[in-house]
Parts: C-alpha cells; sequence; structure tokens
C-alpha cells in the first residue's frame, strides 16, 4: 500500500512537470477558444446612437475577464482532474448519499409540514405568502408534467398549452356566463385533458423526439391563436377582471354577507391570499397523490413500463397509444386545473403568461427534480423560484443560468440532480422484484 | 384564371394577379433559400446522431449577430469598399460561428452520447436557452437595424398596376445558397470526410469500427451545419436588416419543418424543403392573414409529422431493439 503510494508519488513528480505544461497548453488553447467565441459578442458592444443608427464600442474588460476566467478554470480543472472528463468524476461519497436518503424520508413530511403552517409563520408578510402561492403554482405545474415525462417518458414541451386552455376556459366561462370558480374549475381541467387527447390522438405514434417537436409546436399555435383570436380571447390585450374565488359562496369582500363578516372576524384582505394559498397547496397534494396512485394502478405500471422500454411494451400487448394518450390527457387535466387556478388569483391573463419559455420552465423542474421523483420535482421547484426571487436583481441572468443548469444536470446526473427514481418495481438480477423507494 | 386567383387571392390588387403571385414566388425563394441552409445544419445531425439540435435555430441568430458586429467593426476601422466588407464578414461569421457549433457539440452533447434517449434533447434546449439568453446580456434586448447595404432592383415584368422586380439581395441570397449547397453537396458525396459522414449516418458503430474517427466526423458535421447557418443568419441580416436575438427561435422551428418536410437525414430533401416552406409561408400572407402565417408554419410541421414522417426524399426508419 504504501509502497504503491510512493511509486505513485514518483511517477508523479517525474511526470509533474510535464503534467503541467499539458495543464497550461490545454488552458491557453481554451483561452484561445473562448476569446474566438466571445470576441465579438462580448468584446464589442452595439448599440444605437444618437441618429438611430448602430454604433460599435469595445468592452474589452469584460471581454478580458471572461477570457481569464475560462483559462483558469481550465487550467484549474486540467490540474484537478487530468484527462478524465471533470463532470463525470465528480460523485458524492457513499456515507453522504446515504445520509442524504435518510434525510430524504424527513423530507418529505417536513416540507408539507412547513406548507401547512406557512400562513401562520408569515401571516403579515404578503410578499412571502404570495410566494409561497407562486412556488406552489410550479410544484403543481411540475407534478403535472411529471406524469407525462417523468413516468411516462414522453417529452412534452407544450406543456404550458394546457395551463393556456384551462386558464381561459375558466376566464373565459366566467366572463360570458358567470360561472364561478368551483364550477369552473372542474371544467377547465376537462376541456385542457380534451385538448391534450385531441393533440394526443394522431401525435402520441411518433418517436420521442417527433413528439417533443409537436407538442412545442402545439404550445405555439395555442399562444398565436390566443393572441390573435381578438374578437374571442381579446387578442394580446387578454382577458381582465376575472371574479375572484369565493369561499364557497362566500366573498372575501368587506360586505355584510362576506366571509370575515359571516365568521364575526375583522375585514383585511390577507384572508383572500391565505384562502389562495390552501387552494393551491390543496390542489396540488391532490395532483401528488391522484399521481401515487396511479402509479399502482397498472396504467401506472404501464407508464413506467413505456418509460423504461416501448418496444418491449408493444410486444407484451400493452395499448401504447392508449397508455400514452391516458399519461397526457390526465398530466393535461393538471396543468388545466392549474391554469384555473392562476386566472383566479390573477384577475388577469394575456398570451404573454404563456409562452415557450414557460413550458421550458416547468420542463427544467421536472428534469432537475428528476424525472418521475415527486419529492424531487417540488424541492425543484422550491430551490429555483426561490432562488429568482433571492437574485432579483441579476434577473437578466437568470435564464442564462437556468439554461446552464439544465445542460449541467443533463451532463453530469442526466436522471435529476435532487432525486432519482428508480421503477416502482424493478426485476434485479437476483431474481427478486424488489420494490423501489419513491 | 384572374377570377381564380382572386377567389383564392383576396388580397391580390385586381389588375396584377399573376404578376403579384410571381413577386411572391420570387419573396418565397429568397426565404425559402435560408431556410434551406439552415434545415441543412438539422437534417446532417439528425441523419448522423439522430438528434434533433434544438439550439440550431440559436446559431444561426449568433451567427447573423457576428456578421452584424464584424460588419460595424470593419466599418468603424475605415474599411469603405462594401464588397470587401461583406467578403471578410461571411469569413469571419462562417468560422466563428462554425466554433459556436463546435463547441455546443463538445459541451453539451458528445458526453452525452451514451445517456438516455431524451438527454440529448432537454441538453439541447438548454443550450438554445443559453445562447438566447448570451446574447440578449451581451448585446441587449432591442432590435438590431441595419441600412440596406446591397440596393437596386430589377423589374422583370411590368404591368400597368404591378410590376415583378428582383432586387440585387435576392440575387446573391440564391445564387449563394446554390453555390453553398453545390459546394457542400460535393464534399458530403466525394471527399474522405464526405464519406466518413455517411458511413456513420448508416452505422454509427459499425463505422468506428472500420476506423471511422466518429468523435472528430460528428463534430465536423456540427462545424458545417454551424458554418451554413451563420450564412443564412448574414442572409436574413441582408434581406431583413433588422435582427434581435429571438429570431432564432422561429427561423429554427420552420428550419426543421423543412428538414423533416424534405425527408431528414437528405440534404436535398433539406433544400427543397426549404423552397417549399418559403413559398407556403410567402403565399400564405400574401393571401390570407399574415398574423396566421406562423401558426400555418406550426400547423405544416404537425400535418408532416403525423402523415409524412418520412419527408418527400427520406427513407422509412425501421424501429430497433
Amino acid at each position: 500500500m504504501r509502497q504503491g503510494a510512493q511509486v505513485q508519488n514518483e511517477a508523479a513528480s517525474r511526470t509533474g512537470e510535464t503534467l503541467i505544461a499539458q495543464a497550461l497548453k490545454e488552458a491557453a488553447l481554451a483561452a484561445l477558444i473562448a476569446f474566438g467565441l466571445f470576441g465579438f459578442l462580448v468584446g464589442i458592444r452595439t448599440d444605437q446612437g444618437p441618429t438611430g443608427a448602430l454604433i460599435v464600442y469595445p468592452r474589452l474588460q469584460a471581454l478580458g475577464l471572461l477570457v481569464g476566467a475560462v483559462f483558469v478554470g481550465s487550467l484549474a480543472r486540467a490540474l484537478i482532474f487530468g484527462n478524465a472528463p471533470a463532470l463525470q468524476h465528480v460523485t458524492l461519497p457513499n456515507a453522504v448519499t446515504d445520509r442524504l436518503r435518510q434525510a430524504a424520508r424527513f423530507a418529505a413530511p417536513a416540507l408539507l409540514a412547513f406548507a401547512l403552517m406557512m400562513p401562520f409563520l408569515f401571516y403579515t408578510n404578503r410578499y412571502v405568502l404570495d410566494l409561497g402561492i407562486l412556488i406552489l403554482t410550479y410544484v403543481m405545474l411540475g407534478w403535472g408534467l411529471n406524469v407525462v415525462v417523468g413516468l411516462a417518458g414522453l417529452l412534452d414541451l407544450g406543456y404550458v398549452a394546457f395551463f393556456a386552455v384551462g386558464s381561459y376556459s375558466y376566464a373565459l366561462l366566467a366572463q360570458n356566463f358567470g360561472i364561478s370558480f368551483w364550477f369552473g374549475l372542474p371544467i377547465a381541467g376537462i376541456l385542457a385533458a380534451f385538448a391534450g387527447i385531441l393533440l394526443g390522438f394522431p401525435v402520441l405514434r411518433l418517436r420521442g423526439d417527433y413528439l417533443a417537436i409537436v407538442t412545442l409546436g402545439f404550445g405555439e399555435i395555442i399562444r398565436l391563436v390566443l393572441l390573435n383570436w381578438r374578437d374571442f380571447t381579446g387578442g394580446p390585450n387578454g382577458i381582465a377582471s376575472i371574479p375572484r374565488p369565493s369561499f364557497f359562496g362566500l366573498p372575501f369582500t368587506d360586505t355584510p354577507n362576506g366571509f370575515a363578516a359571516t365568521f364575526g372576524l375583522e375585514f383585511t384582505p390577507t384572508h383572500r391570499v391565505v384562502f389562495l394559498y390552501y387552494l393551491i397547496l390543496a390542489l396540488a397534494l391532490l395532483t401528488n397523490w391522484a399521481t401515487l396512485r396511479l402509479r399502482r394502478l397498472p396504467i401506472g405500471r404501464a407508464w413506467e413500463a413505456l418509460r423504461e422500454d416501448e418496444i418491449a411494451c408493444r410486444s407484451l400487448g400493452i395499448n401504447t397509444t392508449n397508455t400514452k394518450l391516458t399519461a397526457f390527457a390526465i398530466g393535461a387535466m393538471f396543468g388545466g386545473f392549474a391554469g384555473a387556478f392562476f386566472a383566479t388569483r390573477q384577475g388577469f391573463i394575456s398570451p404573454e403568461s404563456f409562452n415557450f419559455n414557460e413550458s421550458a420552465l416547468v420542463l427544467a423542474i421536472v428534469v432537475l427534480g428528476g424525472m418521475g421523483s415527486q419529492l424531487g420535482v417540488a424541492i425543484a421547484a422550491l430551490v429555483m423560484l426561490g432562488s429568482f426571487e433571492l437574485f432579483r436583481e441579476f434577473e437578466q441572468y437568470r435564464l442564462l443560468l437556468f439554461g446552464v443548469a439544465m445542460v449541467i444536470i443533463m451532463v453530469w446526473r442526466p436522471r435529476g440532480l435532487v432525486a432519482t427514481r428508480t421503477p416502482s418495481i424493478l426485476f434485479v438480477s437476483g431474481g427478486t422484484p424488489t420494490k423501489g423507494a419513491s | 384564371m384572374e377570377y381564380f386567383l382572386q377567389q383564392i387571392c383576396r388580397q391580390a390588387p385586381p389588375a396584377g394577379g399573376v404578376e403579384y403571385l410571381l413577386q411572391q414566388f420570387i419573396n418565397g425563394v429568397t426565404l425559402g433559400s435560408i431556410y434551406g441552409l439552415i434545415a441543412i445544419g438539422y437534417t446532417m445531425v439528425y441523419g448522423i446522431i439522430g438528434m434533433i439540435n434544438f439550439a440550431h435555430g440559436d446559431i444561426f441568430m449568433v451567427g447573423a449577430f457576428i456578421a452584424l458586429i464584424a460588419f460595424l467593426t470593419l466599418v468603424a476601422i475605415g474599411l469603405t469598399s462594401i464588397p470587401i466588407a461583406l467578403f471578410l464578414v461571411l469569413l469571419i461569421a462562417m468560422g466563428l460561428t462554425a466554433l459556436y457549433g463546435w463547441t455546443v457539440e463538445r459541451l453539451a452533447y458528445r458526453p452525452l452520447r451514451r445517456s438516455f434517449r431524451l438527454a440529448p434533447l432537454i441538453s439541447a434546449i438548454g443550450m438554445s436557452i443559453i445562447l438566447q439568453n448570451y446574447v440578449q446580456v451581451a448585446q441587449g434586448a432591442r432590435v438590431k437595424p441595419l441600412p440596406p447595404l446591397i440596393e437596386g432592383t430589377h423589374a422583370l415584368l411590368a404591368s400597368e398596376t404591378f410590376s415583378v422586380e428582383l432586387s440585387n439581395v435576392q440575387i446573391i441570397v440564391v445564387l449563394t445558397t446554390i453555390a453553398l449547397m453545390a459546394i457542400f453537396s460535393w464534399i458530403v458525396a466525394n471527399t474522405r470526410l464526405g464519406r466518413d459522414m455517411r458511413a456513420c449516418e448508416q452505422d454509427l458503430v459499425m463505422a468506428s469500427l472500420l476506423g471511422v474517427n466518429i468523435d472528430r466526423t460528428i463534430s465536423l458535421t456540427f462545424v458545417f451545419g454551424a458554418a451554413l447557418a451563420s450564412v443564412a443568419g448574414i442572409m436574413y441580416l441582408l434581406y431583413y436588416g433588422v435582427i434581435d436575438f429571438y429570431i432564432g427561435f422561429l427561423a429554427g422551428v420552420k428550419a426543421f419543418t423543412a428538414a423533416v418536410l424534405g425527408g431528414i437525414g437528405s440534404l436535398p430533401g433539406a433544400m427543397i424543403g426549404g423552397l417549399l416552406i418559403g413559398l407556403i409561408e410567402t403565399l400564405w400572407s400574401a393571401c390570407f392573414t399574415i398574423e396566421y402565417k406562423d401558426v400555418a408554419a406550426f400547423s405544416i410541421l404537425i400535418i408532416v409529422l403525423i402523415f409524412l414522417p418520412t419527408g418527400l426524399l427520406g427513407r422509412p426508419d425501421v424501429e430497433k431493439v
């Protein structure tokens, strides 16, 4: 053992110089490439001058900083990891992963308890409550998309379309027919599910990546129709003054038949915020509960089997089209519920809220959370939207960073950063089927 | 004929129906050339490694930006001859955009070659978001206008009410596209590299067993795709005279549609698909509502993928275990 280390040391000292020289060479090359990449786009800035024509001015400091950072980073990487690709070598030691797994068992109840307590802890802090509502909306969207992407393995790049269908369904129903939130909510979900079936029926025969592009196209079509069908959707102006939800018929207003007066409380607008918070929490938990139950049904097993190997599924007689269609429709329905909630919370919706970036954000939450893991998705939504809020002053960089995060996750841990979900039932080589942890 | 045109094309000027359509045809071919050049990048990459390079549209956008900045810089340091400046811009943009293509492949796709099947696509979406926001942060979100550099038009057909015009920009765009297509087709058909590419397209594992350097071939495919996309970016800049950081998304989706329509994996297919998409888009804008022209493009994408997934010139794809 010691001898081995000695030999290694000697070898290291002998090759040390060449290693450093090689690292320097590599870093210089990386810096050169970085200079080529950033030279024009960062090093020179274009702006509209006083006459309206574009003027250019150099921005050498930023360029130098970037190229220098690449040089130093590349040098450090080469010295620490040698020739091996850096990211693949960063794995957590077993003790840490075991500890994390133990912690994960308590994480879900702890998070749930915290989510339930939130309105009491921050009753006076409207900002935190609003942020909580936002995060829970994305948790719900993430869980909804998780059915499609995480369980059934269908990449849906247009999930926001179903969110939009739900939102506009409720908003239009409420405006044109005076339908209340509690009737509008299920209708919005059903209409979104129908939109999912309508799209899914013809396209689900397609292979994974074609399907992704078709869903992207569908999402954009929905957005463009909402934007241009002015008579029906209000076009770019959207729909305003969507009715607020009531407490099962009692409005949150300062009137004798309002919520506060009925329960003998002093009127405060916080009641509505707290109610909205619990509403989205309940909806999200409903999504979670339904997903967990569905996963134990034959259809849920079929989803996971489909994700693992589609051809094997077909050989075993599973109707892949129907299986995919149910996943699509159920995911879309949850998106529709979330959409109806979004409409009633905002009171105003416009096509702006339903662009591709929104789909990408929800997808990133699912990907980062570890596709298929319910807890992972919740944590990813919390971390991602929380950090968006924390770094509000770096707003223009946040999308950039979230793109970087997506690439790094895929390269480093493609099954997700926060948690990895194994199939509910996995056939291990020992011969006994075992139940995977959820 | 005249009546028929008026029926399908309600916006056509009454006296110049045929001329009007001919003009739209010319515009459509120009636009289609641009889409065709971008589509080559999609079709080559898909043909070889079977992935949709979602960031390719943004590579096109980066090419347009590099061209714009390079041109303005050359003018700022005192170059007055526009043809020389444009030639230099072409070289710079092709070279640097190719570097972007290489880097993107190296960082975001190569490590994923053995990963699960959706991983490269998700990584590509991440890369697309990175490129868009990188350009937005570096150059600002506002549109970048450029005054027309190549002026002059030729009247081809003139009636009393409408004259069909062919501008010099359109001639340059179409001729450049034809030249590049010819060069690239020659490379694929006749060089060692082209043979490697075709070998990889047929069977990646077998090609590597027979001594084809797969990594190098794939890298070079990305490099060529990016270089062609950058030329498309320059042409877009010259033709429309205005770019912003978001042009890559729509152009990318349309070029991808073109690649699928022509038969993904097929070079002439990409060009034919590009021309068809360009024509459909311009004729749609001319005849129906311009607001829905992107809806038309996306609908064509969906319809083609459902009913004609192998495209016009593509081979049927057999799914293997």
